[in-house]
């Protein structure tokens, strides 16, 4: 039983979406609890994996007992077991919080948005675990079909084209996937990650390998919104319903954050990366463009979801610039900034949703008063956005500490700056919306034709991961000296 | 002298005798009760700090470390003599505006005063948590937590003025420390691997001059809390913030976190022997002595008392930071002194304005005229606490200032013994004209009637009357803090 874990994170959510959408005509009220189950069940096996490989180190998994190269494996190492563990962490605890919503909103689709759901989950712990350079691909268009889906399935005048322009980028950028691995195949006859790496070793020189490589690279980049790839994003998660807003926006970018970062160090190797090809400076000026002006983009948004998906476009830029940066202590903090940022998305992208809820689409004025009136929900979304600043002892003060460090270890300064501008930028973004919160009477700023509608604190089953969020926040932050000694530096130790 | 290390838990119940009192002051039904946790955990924490006293004075240091965040760099407390000489300030001082603040908070009938009290548990919760510090790491988490702690004070009328103002008090706060202190903190950082505060400094000769003073003066200007010309703005526009957080927090609490920083960066990241040999200290001199002519030019000119008072800081801020940087024993003696002195006379010239504003509703210095003769013990309490902000005898005051003279004299700059008198002679010019004012102008308002006394509630009076009379006793007992700033000196 035990050794088939690796199988049956993928395996139990997978069944559990078609089982919930065969429930969804013969009884409606088993869903959710289904649903619970089919994301309760890899939660608990990621913490028993992470466990395991934490004590034992590497497990190797080979589905169907076919044994690599041909057959596919789930490779895991501390570094995926924990973004796993984060992700079915967050998966979890959105449906929990937003179980009510989704039950009150789709009544009629409710079988289908948890299939999609679970769906989305599936695909994405696949790409964690997978260590097949294919199988990857079918796993990311599993996760972005669903996403493409669950985001269509939002406000009914907007979502819809929001998603179809996801769906034109989204392909492109798979397309540059599959044909970067076509490069690859082609080369070493191989799709197996490890196997691909060691064949790789001549080939560094080869045009085909460096073409291939930045199709992969190119594709990756335009799924996770990295400037100038961005411009399906912000519409994408502003338009969704709120409870895949809050499932999507903190996993999708931060997943394919880890594709790049996995393909950079367990595919090719630091020495292709950053010695064979000389992008690595061009790709830091880079991210340092996508932190500032994705910073700059939110501060002139009015609506707050809006707001939030260009602060994720700007988070975007630190860690593809702390990747990129080339020495361990920035990759460590690029690495951290994955989980602490999936973190903090999280904590704000479910309070705002929260909060939309009870008063609508989130525009700025409609925040007023709501320190009075959703004083928890409020609080945790400042803990959020003073870990998104970086306040110690939040988390984002730590991966920003990494990153800071690691720039100045490559000696860019031009990172440095973008990494406190946009911090700067981002205390004024968040206190824009407090102060509205804290000075300014609900009564006051009611549009007409608003009804007013007397807002409370939102319930306990949403407020409850909320706080265990915010609670998260500070913990990550705690423990990330142990978390950067013991899970993520020992994988890097070797590679730089 | 051998320094003993000592591990102990007593720095972290210090800290936490006031963040546990957060949650029990939110879920407190009742006012009373809500006042008595407030006074509880001010009077808990104070006792905690001062049990450690008898250790420090033999010499030793205690530390605690939270957890290890950072390699060379964990959150970890840490309690020597100039810690403690400040904490010990702070937190007496709470108790005492503890009680203040429920004379002025109830007489003024103010909203939201749960909030009110949580916040300010939080900010000697992180407060004393600088003081304490025992690297950089832990000292920025804690100056960061009592910037965004103090928010909703400076915030608490949530009028459009409190609006404009908390939005200069981050801006100034939060930017400078994200802006300068963090970036040099990492690299600090980098270049030593560690973040500690060393009685040697840590970065003597692995960065060379151009970067030190560059470093150096992100620092000063960084921990704006300091309030070092130009970046002090933000404080007078904080004195739209009820009368007791104004007293407490920008007169001791927050102010001296900001001079502290500098002082614990100056004295232990750079340290006195690597600053002397690169002459950096006298330009940093420059600047605070800058300061402190042209913010006691500035109040002269100022009508509104808490905003007089509030240039006044201002310029007494930049004294102790001059003290520190003469780098001779007496004048950091002094600047460390001065600390604990103008804490004391300071924070009762506030209550006095407080006092002023509960009873009669004037803010302004002009319609304060014969306001002596109605409110004697408090414009009596006045008068001490002008004294000791001035410098003169029998007062704390004095005795700080004569150090720092003394230091000027000791590391030869006479400039700034210049400096130090022309400052006292303006404090003189700005605060005894309210004095004579009081006593011996008779008010529009009061000609030819009998004039009725009427001081502030006894919640109010009896802590201005506690703070002035310990600014006398400390001027013939300064021995106390005299003996902590002596071992605190980095020599």
């Amino acid at each position: 039983m035990t050794e088939n874990l690796p199988a049956l994170l993928v395996v139990v959510p997978l069944l559990c979406a078609f089982v919930i959408y065969g429930c969804s005509w013969l009884h409606k009220k088993s869903c959710l609890p289904l649903a619970i189950i089919g994301l309760g069940t890899p939660l608990f096996i990621s913490i028993v994996l992470l466990k395991e490989v934490l004590n034992n180190g590497h497990i190797s998994y080979h589905l169907g007992g076919w044994d690599p190269p041909w057959g596919i494996a789930y490779e895991l190492d501390p570094l995926n077991t924990l973004v796993l563990v984060a992700v079915a962490a967050i998966a979890f605890l959105n449906l929990i919080a937003t179980g009510t919503e989704i039950e009150a909103n789709f009544y009629d689709r409710k079988g289908a948005f948890y299939a999609l759901y679970l769906l989305f989950v599936v695909g994405l712990l696949g790409i964690v675990a997978t260590g097949d350079l294919f199988n990857l691909y079918v796993l990311l268009e599993i996760a972005s079909i669903t996403g493409y889906s669950l985001i269509a399935m939002g406000d009914p005048a907007r979502a819809p084209l929001s998603s179809l322009n996801y769906v034109i980028m989204g392909t492109m950028g798979a397309c540059f996937y599959l044909l970067g691995i076509g490069y690859i195949y082609i080369m070493t006859g191989s799709l197996n990650m490890a196997d691909v790496r060691a064949l790789l070793q001549p080939l560094y020189h080869s045009s085909a390998i460096v073409i291939g490589f930045i199709f992969c690279m190119t594709g990756v980049m335009i799924k996770m919104g990295f400037f100038p790839l961005h411009f399906w994003l912000p519409n994408a998660y502003t338009y969704a319903p709120s409870p895949a807003a809050s499932l999507i926006a903190p996993l999708m970018t931060k997943v394919m954050a880890y594709v790049m970062i996995r393909l950079m160090l367990s595919v090719f190797s630091s020495k292709f990366v950053y010695s064979s090809i000389s992008a690595g400076t061009a790709i830091v000026w880079l991210a340092s463009f996508d932190i500032v002006i994705g910073a700059i983009m939110a501060l002139s948004q009015r609506d707050l979801r809006r707001m939030l998906s260009y602060i994720i476009i700007s988070e975007i830029g630190y860690i593809v610039g702390g990747a990129w940066l080339g020495n361990i202590t920035a990759m460590s903090g690029a690495i951290l900034h994955i989980i602490n940022d999936t973190l903090m998305t999280f904590c704000v992208y479910l309070a705002v949703g929260a909060i939309s809820k009870q008063a609508g689409r989130v525009h700025l004025n409609s925040v007023s008063g709501l320190f009075k009136r959703m004083p928890f929900t409020m609080a945790v979304f400042v803990a959020g956005g003073l870990s998104i600043v970086g306040v110690p002892p939040t988390c984002g003060f730590f991966s920003k500490w990494y990153l800071i460090s690691g720039a100045i270890k490559a000696g860019n300064y031009g990172f440095i700056g973008a990494l406190i501008l946009s911090s700067l930028i981002n205390v004024a973004l968040f206190f824009r919306i407090i102060e509205t919160a804290f000075f300014e009477d609900s009564n006051s700023s009611t549009t007409p034709g608003n009804h007013t509608v007397a807002i409370t604190e939102a319930r306990i089953a949403t407020l409850v991961p909320l706080l265990m969020g915010a609670a998260g926040l500070i913990a990550m932050g705690l423990f990330s000296g142990i978390i950067i000694r013991h899970v993520i530096q020992p994988g890097l130790i070797g590679i730089f | 002298m051998t320094m003993e290390f000592q591990s102990s838990i007593r720095p972290l119940f210090a800290l936490l005798a006031s963040l546990c009192a957060v949650p029990l002051i939110i879920i407190s039904p009742k006012p009373n009760i809500r006042e008595a946790i407030s006074f509880l955990s001010a009077g808990v924490k104070f006792t905690i700090i001062a049990s450690m006293l008898p250790e420090i004075l033999m010499g030793k240091q205690l530390f605690f470390t939270i957890i290890d965040v950072i390699p060379g760099a964990p959150l970890q407390l840490r309690v020597d003599a100039f810690g403690l000489l400040f904490a010990l300030v702070a937190s007496f001082l709470w108790i005492l505006t503890t009680a203040y603040s429920i004379g002025y908070m109830r007489g003024l009938n103010e909203h939201a005063q749960t909030r009110y009290f949580c916040f300010f548990a939080l900010a000697l919760f992180a407060t004393i948590g600088v003081a304490f510090s025992a690297n950089l790491l832990t000292l920025y988490l804690f100056y960061e937590l009592l910037s965004l702690a103090t928010y909703p004070l400076v915030t608490h009328h949530q009028d459009p003025e409190a609006r404009t103002s908390g939005r200069k008090y981050l801006t100034y706060i939060l930017g400078t420390s994200i802006g300068l202190v963090l970036p040099a903190m990492i690299y600090v950082y980098n270049v030593t691997g560690n973040l500690d505060f060393t009685a040697i400094g840590i970065i003597a000769k692995k960065v060379s001059p151009p970067v030190v003073a560059i470093l150096l003066s992100l620092f000063i200007f960084g921990f704006a809390k300091a309030a070092i010309m130009p970046l002090h703005a933000w404080l007078p526009a904080a004195m739209v913030a009820p009368t007791p957080v104004s007293a407490l927090l920008h007169a001791v609490a927050v102010v001296k976190v900001g001079v502290f920083s500098i002082a614990r960066v100056l004295l232990y990241t750079f340290g006195v022997k690597s600053l002397a040999q690169l002459n950096l200290a006298t330009p940093i001199g420059f600047v605070a002595s800058f300061t402190i002519i042209t913010a006691s030019l500035i109040a002269l000119s100022q009508d509104e008392l808490k905003r007089r008072l509030a240039f006044s800081t201002i310029s007494q801020l930049s004294y102790i930071v001059l003290g520190v940087s003469l780098l001779s024993p007496r004048g950091i003696t002094g600047g460390l002194i001065h600390i604990a002195m103008h804490a004391f006379g300071k924070i009762t010239l506030f209550f006095c304005a407080g006092a002023i504003f509960l009873v009669t509703g004037k803010k302004h210095i002009s319609e304060m005229a014969g306001i002596g003769h109605r409110m004697p013990v408090t414009m009596m309490a006045f008068f001490v606490g002008a004294l000791s902000v001035i410098g003169l005898p029998p007062c704390g005051g004095f005795v700080s200032k004569w150090y720092m003279a003394l230091g000027s004299l000791e590391s030869h700059k006479i400039i700034f013994l210049v400096v130090l008198l022309t400052s006292s002679l303006l404090n003189a010019m700005y605060f005894l004209p309210i004095v004579y004012q009081a006593f011996f102008v008779e008010g529009e308002s009061v000609k030819g009637h009998a004039i009725t006394r009427k001081e502030a509630p006894l919640w109010c009076l009896f802590p201005i009357v506690i703070t002035a009379l310990a600014s006398i006793i400390l001027f013939f007992f300064p021995d106390i803090f005299l003996r902590l700033a002596e071992l605190a000196l980095p020599l």
